[in-house]
């Protein structure tokens, strides 16, 4: 009930993204930064556990497949510093619907590195995080800083970050094609005990973008008697500004047995007039010292962009243009299960417990104004709505010392 | 509520909270009543290099983005 309603007051903030969540947040920040010099002294947050996870992901689904590798390593550095670094590798085969419509399938290759720092100073964690993104049409790198403080007697945690990312977008078969955007992400949580078995949390994030922010690939249909099918593609044209706030409030309740629940309701508004909600549902159940369980659910729903439509009356019909499916008013709901296996590593031992993981979640897509142009046997703009379902596996080693 | 109610309001909640932070501060959930929070199932962020993972499949296919994961800790165990 107090979820609800506390969903129900961030929706109606929301509801202009240029306005009062935005400079709300700014205030914010700006208070719990000089709430941070007066909470210099508090006693809380500690280094993240050195660790280290080796991960196998794949994606199955919409035509596509993606697989590909994952390795974090995390570790120590005295008493006030951890490092970490990740790579990360997407290979992507397959070709989805928008492929199909309008080019060939292929294949290509994302490669992820990012390092970070963390440093704790009178127990306030500052952290630094620097990732790079590449791909042989794509490249993208970002810098994050985020500080984390505990105080109220370690009751409440509150974080803030804020990160920049630069992109830079090419066009297999087109050499002369670039085109820059940039983006900036400012971020405050806070997590509160409420008692010795339930915390819950608030995250609120503020995003803009600027620059070129389509996809070069994507195309808009429009009705073209000329054309054979009745209708022809042409290139979509997106805005060059995009700004986006999300909230979301978390729970997480421990059971009187050695079990947990939680739930996360998320508010999203932008000022391409997408609003969505996501709302997530879990129960992580222990057998025994070893073994731990999660199943879990999460369904999203948006509404379409302002400027998003299947099928326009004609070319160029409006400055802006999208047929993105993800700019469509869609719904997807996912089912997921997890299971661990931990082993504990004797105490003089330098590896303190090993996990195996085993994520698995399906997903179903049902699109409410994007419709399939590969059912050919229907009218122009009477084609079915399209659905799909997708398997997202991880499968990781993780060690702890 | 209005811009200059709002800053009042945050001015006062503010120091409120700085003047109400001292180390004479008795948390009603004691150091030593938060086993069960420190434990790693009621973490939002358990396996990392998992949910950095989904979050990514999931933001690559719906227009909504950020706000992603709990801030983590409230126990001295984030």
């Amino acid at each position: 009930m107090a979820l609800g309603a506390v969903v129900a007051v961030i929706r109606q903030k929301m509801k202009s993204p240029h306005g009062t969540v935005r400079k709300l947040m700014l205030r914010l920040v700006v208070a719990c930064l000089i709430l941070g010099v007066f909470v210099w002294q508090a006693n809380g947050a500690v280094l993240p556990q050195d660790r280290s996870d080796a991960m196998y992901h794949s994606y199955q689904g919409g035509g596509i497949s993606i697989d590909g590798p994952s390795i974090l390593l995390r570790k120590k550095i005295g008493n006030q510093v951890s490092v970490s670094a990740n790579y990360y590798v997407d290979t992507i085969s397959g070709a989805s619907i928008d492929v199909l419509a309008t080019a060939s399938p292929y294949s290509e290759e994302r490669t992820e590195n990012s390092v970070g720092v963390d440093f704790l100073h009178n127990k306030t964690l500052m952290s630094l995080n620097y990732t790079t993104s590449s791909e042989n049409d794509f490249e993208a790198e970002s810098i994050h800083f985020g500080v984390s403080q505990d105080f109220f007697g370690d009751l409440t945690t509150l974080t803030l970050g804020y990160s920049k990312g630069n992109d830079e977008v090419g066009k297999t078969g087109d050499d002369s094609f670039l085109e820059l955007a940039e983006r900036q992400n400012y971020q405050l949580g806070i997590t509160q005990v409420i008692t010795k078995n339930m915390i819950l949390g608030l995250s609120v994030e503020n995003i803009s973008d600027q620059g070129y922010l389509n996809n070069p690939y994507r195309s808009v249909r429009f009705l073209d008697a000329t054309s054979a099918r009745g209708y022809s593609f042409e290139t979509e044209v997106y805005p060059n500004t995009r700004r986006s706030n999300a909230a979301a409030v978390t729970a997480n309740y421990y059971l009187p047995y050695r079990a947990s629940i939680y739930g996360e309701a998320k508010v999203f508004s932008d000022s391409w007039g997408i609003q969505a909600n996501t709302y997530k549902l879990g129960y992580i159940h222990t057998f025994g010292e070893d073994w731990i369980v999660e199943l879990r659910a999460r369904h999203y729903q948006q509404d379409k962009a302002d400027f998003y439509q299947d099928l326009y009356n004609r070319s160029a019909e409006f400055n802006f243009r999208a047929r993105d499916k993800e700019m469509s008013t869609f719904n997807n709901l996912s089912l997921g299960l997890s299971v661990t296996y931990e082993f504990q590593f004797s105490a003089t031992n330098f590896f303190k417990k090993s996990t195996v993981n085993l994520d698995f979640d399906h997903v179903n897509f049902d699109y409410d104004d994007f419709r399939n142009v590969l059912v050919v046997d229907t009218a122009v703009g009477e084609e079915p709505f399209y659905e799909f379902s997708a398997n997202i596996t991880r499968l990781y080693l993780s060690i702890f010392y | 509520m209005n811009y200059n109610k709002m800053r009042c309001l945050l001015t006062v909640v503010v120091l409120g909270l700085a003047s109400g932070c001292s180390s004479t501060f008795e948390p009603w959930v004691k150091p030593y009543e938060r086993d069960n929070l420190a434990d790693p199932i009621m973490s939002m962020n358990r396996n990392p290099v998992s949910m950095s993972y989904t979050q990514h499949v999931y933001q690559a296919r719906e227009g909504a983005r950020g706000a992603e994961g709990g801030a983590g800790g409230g126990c001295g165990c984030n």
